[in-house]
């Protein structure tokens, strides 16, 4: 009794000790993320609510005026007009750039030979964005000697001022983003190509079309990755920034005045911290609010394996 | 007369038809579209030849005639552009070793051991992933400011210290899949945490290392909005504002000195994706980002 008492104890605080070790450890190699958590975005998104309360303009310590930025926003033109001009980016070239993303992955999954060099060329505009592909655009987009007109010259059609009239420039934005469709088209591929051959064989024997097929076993079985991808891209389409900024610099009459781009003016070009900061809320205000709609939206469409 | 040759060639005529057709209409519903990716790809070498002043020349010409090769050079005089390019790999590989060793300690952690609070932690990292860089830049910027940070390489390489979330999750993945039994045999042969990881978990996992490293080059590389906050005297500038400065040039700011100035900026990022490819398509596969 008494011996297997002794035995018993110091193994239990072993056991204990070893699992509060783990966990001391455990804390020990978080801390790296945890403080950086803290230091870069917990307390930056503190900080900027707060400014985004105050007048600050960088060389003066910040001045509390409560609602002011935001009461300003309501009256400030250029905020419409970037709220305006990413608003209809997003609606356009989210939509389409997922549809088209969609059509090549299906294309690719028919096992074609040569599907894989053409995944990859899919996928290089993604590699090089940023700055050479927005000077390659500007080029392109020229009126009068980019290569773009002159192939719709060749049907006949005489090419806009892609960059120089406010009522297309946004179009020569959403056609560059249907550029970049290579990273969504790879999550789908690879969620058509997780979906059970079982399947479409059985619905065959059972006398299903393809098409049926698509919509009642593909569709179906893609939706998370659909849904993901949806995501992402809205996310993404709030932060266009550096094609924007080099290729018009929000121009022509402000017709490409990103929302990232605007906020982007008032903080480093004007010092209007509270105010970019309060822009900054926003934006996350407004990203926040368009992943939860598409997440409840899509609930009754989604159909995750096993759940 | 029907003959059984007949016959059969008839039919293998048919099979053909049935499964060559949709593989003929799938190409050339592809070809288009893989055109209209090329394009800016092939416009941008081919430009990168031709004679100063071809911009402006109509009709456009895919293929330069004559092929010059002056464009590179001038990119050199006109621009401190090697200067720019090791600037860029100062901040890219301090950014890419800072990254893969900070995540691999928390990824680590995340997969192997228990700790309060772990899960919920686990959570919060995921919904940052989310949080989009415009939403804690101004205090940031502000925060680095007070520190004289701004106009040095800190505010761009020291957050990678911190283990950035993408890195973590996708780290924290392939350990999981790494067989445990292999660490606790360690564990009983009295190896501690950090040499489980660096000795045992770490060369098991260079696929996922090299996707992080992969992704981590390309978006440093890349980045614009970084530099261009951060950095503000000239020859502090990484090669993605040097190029885009280019512009401003009498000479430079024609099409084919910054066509190759394109090319020369984007051939590290190309080879790369060239080389690594397979962990590209991983690393896009497990986290659903895009590079």
């Amino acid at each position: 009794m008494a011996r297997s008492g002794t035995l018993a104890g110091p193994r239990r605080r072993n056991g204990m000790g070893l699992a509060r070790r783990e966990a001391m450890m455990g804390l020990l190699l978080v801390s790296p993320w945890l403080l950086g958590f803290l230091i870069f975005t917990l307390g930056p998104m503190v900080a900027s609510l707060w400014f985004s309360f105050c007048e600050y303009k960088v060389i003066q310590p910040p001045r509390w005026i409560g609602l002011g930025n935001y009461q300003r926003m309501f009256t400030d033109d250029l905020f419409y007009k970037s709220l305006s001009v990413t608003t209809r980016y997003t609606l356009v070239s989210v939509p389409l750039g997922i549809l088209a993303a969609l059509a090549v992955a299906v294309l690719l999954n028919q096992n074609v030979p040569g599907a894989r060099v053409i995944r990859t060329i899919f996928y290089l505009p993604s590699v090089v964005s940023g700055v050479a592909v927005a000077l390659v655009f500007s080029w392109i987009f020229n009126y009068r000697f980019g290569i773009l007109n002159y192939v719709i010259g060749l049907f006949g059609i005489r090419g806009p001022d892609w960059l120089g009239r406010p009522q297309w420039a946004l179009w020569a934005f959403i056609l560059m983003s249907l550029w970049g469709i290579g990273g969504n088209m790879i999550i789908l591929l690879a969620a058509l190509q997780g979906v059970p051959v079982s399947l479409h064989e059985a619905a065959e024997i059972d006398g299903a079309n393809s098409f049926v097929r698509f919509w009642t076993i593909t569709m179906p079985m893609i939706s998370p990755a659909l849904l993901l991808v949806t995501i992402m891209s809205i996310i993404g389409s709030w932060q266009v920034f550096t094609s924007a900024y080099i290729m018009t610099g929000g121009g022509p009459a402000y017709a490409t005045l990103f929302y990232l781009l605007y906020l982007y003016r008032n903080a480093f070009s004007w010092f209007e911290m509270g105010y970019a900061s309060a822009m900054a809320w926003v934006l996350f205000v407004i990203i926040l609010v368009c992943t939860l709609l598409t997440l409840r939206g899509s609930q009754s469409l989604v159909h995750y394996e096993g759940a | 007369m029907t003959t059984a040759a007949s016959i059969r060639r008839r039919r293998s005529a048919r099979r053909i038809v049935r499964d060559v057709a949709p593989k003929v209409l799938v190409y050339l519903l592809l070809l288009p579209l893989t055109f209209f990716i090329i394009m800016p790809f092939a416009w941008m070498v081919g430009s990168s030849f031709k004679p100063i002043g071809s911009g402006i020349k109509f009709p456009p010409q895919f293929i330069p005639n004559p092929i010059v090769f002056t464009n590179y050079p001038l990119v050199f005089k006109t621009i401190p552009f090697l200067m720019y390019t090791r600037n860029s790999l100062i901040v890219t590989l301090t950014v890419i070793v800072g990254e893969v060793l900070s995540a691999s300690v928390v990824g680590y952690s995340f997969a192997r051991l228990r700790f309060p609070g772990r899960d919920f932690m686990f959570v919060v990292l995921l919904a940052t992933m989310m949080i989009p860089y415009p939403v804690t830049m101004v205090p940031t910027f502000i925060v680095f400011k007070i520190l004289r940070w701004v106009d040095t390489y800190l505010p761009l390489t020291i957050p990678a210290f911190f283990a950035p979330p993408f890195a973590v999750f996708l780290l924290r993945q392939f350990f999981l899949t790494v067989n445990r039994e292999l660490d606790d045999a360690a564990k009983v042969d009295g190896c501690n945490e950090l040499r489980i990881l660096f000795q045992i978990l770490m060369p098991l996992s260079k696929p996922a290392l090299t996707t992080v490293a992969i992704f981590s080059f390309t978006a440093n590389w890349n980045d614009f909005l970084g530099p261009l906050i951060y950095l503000s005297s000239a020859r502090m500038y990484t090669l993605a504002l040097g190029i885009n400065y280019l512009r401003s040039f009498r000479g430079g700011g024609d099409l084919a000195p910054q066509m190759a100035a394109a090319v020369m900026f984007s051939l590290p990022c190309i080879v790369l994706f060239f080389l690594g490819q397979k962990y590209f398509v991983q690393g896009i596969v497990t986290t659903g980002l895009k590079g």
